[in-house]
Order: structure tokens, then C-alpha cells, then sequence
């Protein structure tokens, strides 16, 4: 296991202390990224998904935020970098786009200067520099008269553009890993499948690898290469696209594709998971999903699983992986 | 430039204040009389052509004495503000983004100084560095400070909850750039409402202090100063208040029209908008 992945993730544990309970956010997740692939990251929501990946960027603030594990981008830690050395890696190596492309701009910054911030931050450009880059920013992110919306505000541009204008800075200096933290879910469909494409695009040409943090299969399917499933700050199955969707070996990965509506489909009502998501800060004993899995025994309540590897490169966090269609 | 002069509030509210400055620095040109020398014979003389706004209780023009009153005034206003709004906004920007212990230091503090009474507070500082107009400037507007602390941290800790925020953050951004650059530009039109509410207290404060002798000495004329001595006399000759009042509540009304207009061209959704 010594060959240098782009970022490996091992062991992480976040949990936030709350008076006398602990929140605890993520518990053990293990996760590669190699370069050029992308990985969706699928779960519900609280289930840990985004505190994983702000944990990578070093944005949870700690304290309160207690984390453990190593984080190992290129193979350096960057739990044990100095906030300094993290603020070079940011934007500059990893990047980030958000959910909430209306809220996510500086409402009184003109959006050339918030695209050029970025630039003028990590690489050594002068001003004009720096412009000229924005704009062929904005024209790789197909914006319609680029030129002119360096000079608007955020509040003239429509959700989809603003969208496009976050993807630009994330984009600004080149970084190796792109991470999306729901970056589709406040648009509308046509939209979204707009900025699918794009993020689809944006990996093909500069070989960026893109982590897509989603609550929506759909979204997955269509441009990743690899799946990580979270439930209750677990992965609980990872597995290439073809595999996941294909030959699903944990219940809770089956229960979600069941979920997803088809066309022709005659059923009257959606099939759903039973239950809620555990409260994280009283997770049940042994394995987590076991108090909504119809396949729960004993065993599950008194052991938590160990993750198996039932196929090359397909990890699941079950005690019956796989055999599960032995039980129907 | 073009949009600032586009917006009505800039303008008129600019206007005001302008046209009054350039009286009282030209106020020499202005007024043939000296606006300290005493006439007792013709005291308390209604408006005239001779005396366009009477004279006071020692016979002294009143027309004359608001016009030198203005640079006081004015000066002693304006100072105190920049100190009030600089620090004010620094600091409180400052707690309400770091929050944690400095915060809550600051915060403290903050309680304190609203708890003291601002006019022995003004007092003390003015006792301490001794009577002259940079004095005021402090002894006015260090008071004045909670009044921004409080807004500009308020709004900052709302502001830095934002995503354009932690987008910046995420970017790379020093904390000190995140403050300067994201939330200071959205904090400052609130800091603005305040200021054009702040100031009309500002020029009534330098004239308590003048007259319990920590203002600008005797008979270099403030507005406030003349409203105070004009006060006894309100309902038989009310010309020396009634002017001297016009005057400071003409110049509140241009601060609060400057203060909207620059609130609004600092809101880009606003300022671009037609019909403004």
C-alpha cells in the first residue's frame, strides 16, 4: 500500500462536543483519490459527507471540532501543516465550489476582481495578468459575454452563471483536486445538467480530479468514476460506477438505487428506506444501519462490520456483503 | 464618479454640507463684524438688514457668530465621527469575526464604556489631554464608539457565517484580507446609518463641553454654543436660538441624505438600478 496516491484519507474520525453528548460526525472513514479520477461521494443528509471533505480543506475550525486520522494529499499530512502552509494549499491544490451559488459571492465585489483574487494570490501574475486569465476562465466556463461580466455584479448574473463563476475561481490556479460540495442542488435541472457537463468536461481536458459530494445517485451516475456510499460517518460501500450500480453488496446501497424513480415504472408509490438516519451523537451499538436493515441480526447488533473487500477495489461495511440475495 | 453624482441623497446631502463648510471658511467675507466683540446697547435686536439674524445678549452678531461657528462645529463633528467610525468598525469587526476570548474581552469592555455616562466619559478624556480642538476629537468620539462596536460586530458575525465567506477561505485568503476585502465593504452601509444618526449628537456634545469649560475656549462661537446661550431667551427674542438650531438641524438633515445616498451606492444591486 506504499504506491502514492493523490489524496488518501485514513481513519478519520470528526466529532464535535456538545455540553455532555458528542456529536460524532464522521467515524473511520478510509477513502483514495488518485489523479484524474473522479468520486462521487453519495450519502444523506448529516450523514458526514461534507465534514469529511471540509475536514480535507482544513475548514472545520478545531476547537470545538475534534478530529483524528491522517489526511495525506501527495503523501504529506496535512493535518500537520501550519495554518500558513494550509492557506497555500487551498485554492492552490484543492479547491472548493459550494452548494449555494447565490450566496456563495461577495455581493459587493465585481466578479472579474473575485476571480482575479485567487490568481493574484498563489501565482506570481500581475493585475493585467490576471484579468486576461479571468476571462479565459469565464470563457472556459462558457459564459456568454465573458468579456462584459468581469465588470457585473453577482446579482446580475442568473443562479446557473453564478454556478459558473464559482467553478471559474475554483478553477483559477489549476488546482489537482476539485472538490463539489453539492454544487447542482439549488439549480434547476436544465441547469444542472449544464454544470454536470461541464465538471464532466473540465476532468477530461485538465485531468482534474473532482470529488462530487451528492445526496442525488443521478448526479453520480452520470460522471463519476468511483462511488463512496456514507451513512451515520461511515463509508459503507465504495466501488467502482459500474459496480455500485450494478452489484450493489450492501442494504443500504440496494435500499438507495431501489429509490431511484424510472420511467414506465408502474408502482404506485416509491420504494423508501424505513426510518430515520441514527442521532449522531447516539449512534446505535454494533453496526449503525443495522435498526433500518430488514437483514439485521444478532450479529450485526453486537459486532460493528468490518470493512471487506469483495472484489477488486469494492470495499463494504457489512457482515452479510453480498449474500444479501441469498436472504431475500 | 458618475453613478456617485447619479444618486439624488449624494448630492443634495453633499450639497448641504458643502455649502455650508465654504460658509464658515469663508465666513471673513461674509460678515463685516467681529464675532467676538461686545455691544451691550444693541443687544437682543431682531433680524435686520443691518444684523441679518439680530444680535445675542451681549450685542454680538448672530449671523456672524454662526458662520465662524461652523468650522468648530463642522470640524469638531466630523473628527469625532472618524474617530468613533474608524475605531468602532476596526474593532468591532475584529471581535465578531474572531469571536472566542479576544471577543469576549472586547465585549466586555464594550459593556463597560455604554454603562459610563458618555458626558463623563468625554469629560475624563478631556481632563486628560488637556483643552484643544484634537482633544475633542477624542473626547467626542471615543464615547461614540460602542454605538459602531456593537452594529459593526453584530453584522459581522452575521456576515462571516455567509458562504462568499468560507467560499474565501477556502480560496486560500488570509484572515486579515477576508476582513478587509469580504466583510468590512458589507459591513460599512450599516456603520453609515449610524454615523448620520451620531452626528447631530456630535455637535450638541461639543457645546456641553464648552460649557462646562472643556470645549474651545470663550468667545470663538460653536452653534451649540450659541443654541445654549440663546436659551434663556427662547420665547422673548428667539431669533439667536431659532438660527443657530436652523443651521445644526440643516446640517444633520445633509449628513443623514449623504449618509443613505453613500449607504445605497455602496449596495451594487442599488446603485445601478434606474430612477435613483
Amino acid at each position: 500500500m506504499e504506491d502514492k496516491h493523490l489524496l488518501e484519507i485514513r481513519d478519520l474520525h470528526v466529532s464535535f462536543p456538545m455540553g455532555r453528548e458528542t456529536v460524532r460526525a464522521v467515524n473511520g472513514v478510509s477513502l483514495t483519490l488518485e489523479k484524474g479520477e473522479s468520486l462521487g461521494v453519495v450519502g444523506e443528509s448529516g450523514c458526514g459527507k461534507s465534514v469529511t471533505f471540509s475536514a480535507v480543506m482544513r475548514l472545520l475550525s478545531s476547537p470545538p471540532a475534534v478530529i483524528n486520522g491522517e489526511i495525506l494529499l501527495n503523501g504529506r499530512d496535512i493535518m500537520k501543516l501550519t495554518e500558513k502552509q494550509m492557506q497555500k494549499v487551498r485554492g492552490k491544490e484543492i479547491s472548493m465550489i459550494f452548494q449555494e451559488p447565490m450566496r456563495s459571492l461577495n455581493p459587493v465585489m465585481l466578479i472579474g476582481k473575485q476571480i482575479t483574487e485567487a490568481l493574484l494570490l498563489h501565482e506570481n501574475m500581475t493585475r493585467a495578468e490576471a484579468s486576461e486569465r479571468a476571462l479565459d476562465l469565464l470563457r472556459f466556463v462558457e459564459i456568454p459575454d465573458a468579456g462584459s461580466r468581469l465588470n457585473s455584479y453577482p446579482h446580475q448574473l442568473s443562479g446557473g452563471l453564478r454556478q459558473r463563476v464559482m467553478i471559474a475561481i475554483a478553477l483559477a490556479c489549476n488546482p489537482q483536486i476539485l472538490l463539489a460540495d453539492e454544487p447542482t442542488t439549488a439549480l434547476d435541472v436544465t441547469i444542472q445538467a449544464q454544470i454536470l457537463d461541464l465538471l464532466k468536461r473540465l476532468q477530461a481536458e485538465a485531468g482534474m480530479s473532482i470529488v462530487m459530494i451528492t445526496h442525488d445517485l443521478g448526479v453520480v451516475a452520470d460522471i463519476v468514476d468511483k462511488v463512496a456510499v456514507f451513512y451515520a460517518g461511515s463509508v459503507v460501500e465504495q466501488a467502482d460506477r459500474e459496480t455500485i450500480f450494478g452489484d450493489p453488496k450492501h442494504p443500504y446501497t440496494s435500499g438507495l438505487l431501489k429509490c431511484i424513480p424510472t420511467l414506465g415504472t408502474s408502482a404506485k408509490r416509491l420504494p423508501v428506506i424505513e426510518g430515520n438516519i441514527p442521532n449522531p451523537s447516539d449512534l446505535p451499538e454494533g453496526c449503525a444501519f443495522r435498526t433500518r436493515c430488514r437483514y439485521a441480526t444478532d450479529l450485526c447488533r453486537a459486532e460493528k462490520p468490518p470493512q471487506v473487500e469483495c472484489g477488486p477495489g469494492h470495499y463494504c461495511m457489512c457482515h452479510y456483503a453480498g449474500q444479501i440475495e441469498n436472504l431475500i | 464618479m458618475k453613478t456617485i453624482l447619479k444618486n439624488k441623497f449624494i448630492v443634495i446631502g453633499g450639497g448641504i454640507i458643502l455649502v455650508i463648510a465654504l460658509i464658515s471658511v469663508f465666513a471673513p467675507l461674509l460678515t463685516d463684524y467681529d464675532y467676538g466683540k461686545v455691544d451691550l446697547p444693541n443687544k437682543h435686536l431682531p433680524p435686520s438688514l443691518t444684523h441679518l439674524m439680530g444680535t445675542d445678549l451681549y450685542g454680538r452678531d448672530v449671523w456672524c457668530r454662526v458662520a465662524y461657528g461652523g468650522r468648530i462645529s463642522l470640524t469638531v463633528a466630523i473628527g469625532a465621527m472618524a474617530v468613533a467610525l474608524v475605531c468602532g468598525t476596526l474593532i468591532g469587526t475584529f471581535a465578531g469575526f474572531v469571536r472566542g476570548w479576544a471577543g469576549f474581552v472586547l465585549d466586555r469592555i464594550n459593556d463597560v464604556m455604554m454603562a459610563f455616562p458618555m458626558l463623563l466619559l468625554a469629560l475624563i478624556i478631556g481632563v486628560v489631554l488637556g483643552p484643544s480642538l484634537n482633544t475633542m476629537f477624542f473626547s467626542i468620539g471615543i464615547p461614540c464608539i460602542p454605538m459602531f462596536y456593537r452594529v459593526a460586530r453584530a453584522t459581522t458575525m452575521s456576515i462571516s457565517e455567509r458562504s462568499y465567506v468560507l467560499a474565501a477561505r477556502s480560496m486560500g485568503s488570509r484572515r486579515w484580507r477576508i476582513i478587509f476585502r469580504h466583510v468590512i465593504p458589507n459591513v460599512l452601509p450599516h456603520i453609515l446609518v449610524i454615523m448620520s444618526s451620531a452626528m447631530g449628537g456630535a455637535i450638541l456634545a461639543e457645546s456641553s463641553l464648552g460649557f462646562l469649560g472643556f470645549g474651545i475656549p470663550q468667545p470663538t462661537p460653536s452653534w451649540g454654543l450659541i443654541v445654549n446661550e440663546g436659551k434663556t431667551f427662547m420665547f422673548t427674542y428667539p431669533w439667536t436660538t431659532a438660527f443657530s438650531g436652523a443651521i445644526i438641524a440643516l446640517t444633520i438633515l445633509g449628513f443623514n441624505l449623504l449618509g443613505d445616498g453613500l449607504r445605497d451606492h455602496m449596495d451594487p444591486k442599488i446603485r445601478n438600478s434606474p430612477g435613483r
